[in-house]
């Protein structure tokens, strides 16, 4: 009972929660973070984590509930007080002004005034100490994604934070990136400091954090030490049931080649988009070719000019079935019967306020014309045989919904991906390009997705599959080939591809440029 | 303190419906308030302004013939809006319209054939489509702001037209007024029933109407202007084109407009004069919008916003105001109907205090 005073939380939450409308997104969560740990906060998409944090960080007002620091009630209005309680935060996405120099951006985030050059000294020294090499009179247009980052926890140390919270560091970042990422960790833990980590990644919460609190929509669902516990019994926390294993076995010797693509370049269209340099990929029937890589190195580049809504300018660049393509529009390579799934599922995939049926047409007006217009040069839409295509692919992928046929909006995220390649997937596609097939989706939906995708190959299709995430690509790829900078490599067996050679790849060393290939060799 | 719009999770269905009358009911509680103030009777005021038109058979005959150029206009701009292109020179199209549709009665004066009458509604439709295809070039080629360059093409056009009717089409035997010929018989657009003034612009807006919502309803293109109204990448994803969509839509609604000009010249006035229009372009625009970008809620709006112009004329006789009475109304007519639309999205939120939240991240 002495203890007690030594042994209060740094922070703890008591009932706390947020109420979105009727949503609940964080329903009396109560969590307790001591001084020196690395605490993971654990949960799918949609859990309710970034809302949990960002009413710790005052970015949200809580609906009810309250929280402790250091055993005292406060209330955090804002982001400013809560820097000046002693909460650093390093968000997902980050703000950053591209145009200024790391030195400026930091500054841009302190309150008060301080002048430039002792923030300077100061971030160099931080930097230097935790080891995050930074330039300060760097521009930030000039760096890469983990340095980036890097300015981000920089900035939040300048404030000297007793607690640290990090929202999903490591999605951005190479394996290598996150490995030097996680040793700071370690030394702000050696500091006293405690870190509040986010993550979905079952592996590194094992490897890095000393507790974990599992969120599931929006409610607790379990306190452990996450070294106690192994990767399937922390999912099944996450997720509330077992999740169904990927059945990949049976892909069966590729056919004949369906999307080829050839020396394929394209300029980047605008200042922030990637150039695409000397792009070769073919793709056999019967096939998964799976392109890893980090976020923004021309992967919706390279989308777009696979489904035609950027054409090319030189017509074999890329051949579907035999046929030039590349001036090919996105209707006409489907009318040769690719399908199309992608990133963005709102206002790209779907027109988020226009119901299912109405979605359904979007994609496929005029390659089922056939069922789905009448009246010829009319085109009259048949809403009947609309409605029951909607009503099959919902039954085919299990979507739920509210409502015979709600607006694309109203689902959620897993439901309108299910939607949207059961879309595809209804007209049996001979090739299907997919990007980022389950981002920000739900660990159950993602396993049937990533199902849908193996037995779609398997019937005899050439599936592209462009992805972050590097256990779906392991879990479902034939081949998998890294997209670095609008560059993409060879692609390999899946068999023989080792995380470490991929996590090069996505640094940009590249086979045939001499130094980086026997950094590669010797690597393995 | 200040005032936050929050978006609502939910929004009411049944307020949908409701806002157009509910914003004519504001608009006639700000009539009474505005009446009063000027130390007139707001009872007789409000029933001169906006009954009595309506009970006799000759000003339902003005009625029809007022609401022809707006339902018209505003099917048109419904297309231009659902697509996302914001076409707010319908008036200087509906000029344009009418000249090009005068040119045979006007410079081919004396020409007797039945084809005159279709030839000019068809010359007009292309002359308002031709001039609403410079702001879609505009757009389309060089991302210029339309609703800037359409809105200028505007006193572009009208002072084209004040140009051409004072200089060379002048009536030769018009004792200097500033005058085009009187048309002939065969270039009058005929009336619809022999008893009553109304003429067929008000059938072909009729028409427009109910084809322009048969195609927003029904067909492959309707859902096309929705889909890229809402969202030009996912009408890419589907295979539409939004440079092709700019210039549909401002060819629809400048062709109508145009459509529109000569109706109003063809069946209304008789000859061209250096104004032909009391703003029906921009009235449209309150019409469109009164409408929900609905063809046949457009009807309706149609003949609401024609009363305020009979009623402003009727209002400056019996009780002798001005008939800027007329703009005002329509004026607090649109204010109303997109604060109601505001309100059913949004609702208003007081913030006191100045935490600025989320910013400072």
């Amino acid at each position: 009972m002495i203890n007690e005073q030594t042994e209060a939380p740094l922070l703890e939450t008591r009932g706390l929660t947020k109420i979105f409308g009727s949503l609940r997104a964080c329903d009396e969560i109560d969590l307790s973070i001591a001084p020196g740990e690395i605490h993971a906060l654990l949960g799918e998409n949609g859990a309710g984590k970034s809302t949990l944090v960002k009413m710790l960080f005052g970015v949200l007002d809580p609906s009810a509930g309250g929280i402790l620091w250091k055993g005292d009630p406060v209330t955090i209005g804002s982001p400013g007080e809560a820097r000046a309680t002693g909460i650093g935060m390093v968000f997902q996405h980050f703000s950053l002004f591209e145009a200024l120099t790391v030195a400026e951006n930091i500054a841009l985030a302190l309150d008060g005034n301080v002048p430039i050059d002792r923030i300077s000294e100061e971030a160099r020294r931080l930097s230097l100490e935790y080891g995050l090499p930074l330039d300060p009179s760097a521009h930030v247009a000039d760096l890469s994604v983990g340095e980036r980052q890097r300015i981000e926890i920089v900035r939040s140390l300048l404030q000297n934070p007793e607690l640290i919270i990090l929202d999903e560091p490591t999605s951005v970042l190479t394996p290598q990136e996150a490995d030097k990422l996680f040793e700071t960790l370690a030394k702000l833990k050696a500091e006293g400091r405690s870190v509040l980590y986010i993550s979905h990644r079952l592996e590194e919460v094992q490897r890095i954090c000393d507790r974990a609190t599992v969120l599931r929509h929006g409610k607790v669902t379990g306190a452990c030490d996450p070294r106690q516990e192994t990767p399937s019994s922390l999912a099944r926390m996450m997720v509330g049931g077992e999740v169904a294993e990927i059945s990949g076995a049976g892909l069966g010797e590729p056919g004949e080649t369906l999307i080829e693509v050839r020396n394929l370049s394209a300029p980047s269209r605008s200042p922030f988009a990637v150039a695409l340099r000397d792009i070769d990929l073919s793709v056999k029937a019967g096939e998964i070719v799976a392109i890893a890589g980090v976020a923004g190195n021309g992967q919706s580049e390279l989308f777009d000019v696979l489904s035609g809504e950027e054409k090319v300018g030189d017509a074999d660049a890329i051949r579907i079935r035999g046929k030039s393509a590349g001036r090919m529009g996105i209707t006409e390579r489907r009318l040769l019967g690719c399908g199309f799934v992608p990133e963005e599922r709102h206002g790209h995939a779907a027109v988020t306020e226009m119901p299912l049926t109405a979605n359904l047409v979007l994609s496929r007006h005029t390659s089922d014309s056939a069922t789905f217009l009448s009246g010829g040069p009319l085109g009259l839409i048949n809403t009947g045989a609309v409605a029951k295509a909607a009503k099959r692919i919902c039954e085919a992928m299990d979507v739920r919904k509210s409502g015979e046929d709600p607006a694309a909006g109203s689902l959620s995220g897993g439901n309108l991906q299910k939607f949207i390649v059961g879309r595809e997937l209804d007209r049996q596609p001979v090739v299907l390009v997919v990007n980022q097939p389950t981002w920000g989706v739900d660990a159950g939906a993602a396993s049937r997705i990533r199902q849908a995708l193996i037995d779609l190959a398997k019937s005899g299709s050439a599936v592209v599959v462009i992805s972050q995430d590097l256990d779906e690509v392991f879990e479902i790829a034939s081949r998998i080939a890294v997209i670095n900078e609008g560059r993409l490599s060879s692609p390999e067996p899946a068999s023989t591809m080792t995380r470490e050679r991929i996590g090069l790849l996505m640094g940009g060393f590249h086979d045939g440029t001499g130094q980086a290939h026997a950094e590669a060799v010797h690597a393995h | 303190m200040r005032i936050e719009l929050k978006k609502r999770e939910n929004m009411s269905a049944l307020f949908s419906v409701l806002s157009p009358f509910i914003a004519l009911g504001l608009t006639l509680i700000a009539g009474v308030i505005l009446f009063v103030s000027l130390g007139k009777d707001p009872v007789s005021a409000l029933y001169s302004f906006f009954i009595e038109p309506l009970t006799e058979v000759w000003s339902l005959h003005e009625l029809a013939i007022k609401a022809a150029p707006l339902i018209l206009i505003a099917v048109g701009l419904s297309v231009c809006y659902r697509s996302n292109n914001w076409n707010i020179g319908a008036e200087g199209q509906f000029i344009i319209g009418a000249m090009a549709g005068s040119v045979l009665p006007v410079v081919f004066h004396g020409w007797e054939s039945p084809l005159m009458l279709p030839l000019m509604l068809i010359c007009a439709m292309i002359g308002g489509a031709a001039y609403a295809a410079i702001p879609a070039f505009l757009k389309a080629r060089l991302n210029t702001n339309e609703i800037l360059t359409s809105l200028m093409l505007v006193y572009v056009a009208q002072l084209l037209l004040d140009w051409t009717v004072r200089g060379p089409w002048r009536n030769p035997e018009g004792f200097n007024f500033p005058e085009t010929r009187n048309f002939a018989d065969n270039a009058i657009l005929p009336r619809i029933i022999e008893t009553g003034k109304t003429h067929w612009g008000f059938g072909f807006a009729l028409i427009a109407a109910l084809v322009l919502w048969f195609i927003m309803r029904r067909t492959l293109k309707g859902f096309e202007i929705s889909v890229l109204g809402q969202s030009a990448r996912a009408g890419r994803f589907a295979g539409f084109s939004d440079k092709k969509m700019v210039y549909f839509a401002f060819l629809i609604s400048g062709a109508l407009a145009g459509l529109a000009g000569i109706s109003e010249v063809s069946g209304a006035i008789g000859q061209l004069r250096p104004v032909i229009s009391p703003g029906y372009g921009f009235t449209a625009i309150i019409v469109a919008f009164l409408g929900r970008l609905n063809p046949l809620g457009i009807v309706a709006a149609g003949l609401i916003l024609a009363l305020t112009y009979l009623g402003g004329e009727a209002a400056q006789i019996s009780i002798g105001i001005t008939d800027k009475v007329t703009r005002l109304f329509q004026g607090l007519l649109l204010f109303f109907v997109l604060g109601c639309d505001t309100l059913i999205h949004y609702r208003i939120r007081l913030v006191f205090g100045s935490a600025q939240k989320g910013s400072a991240t």
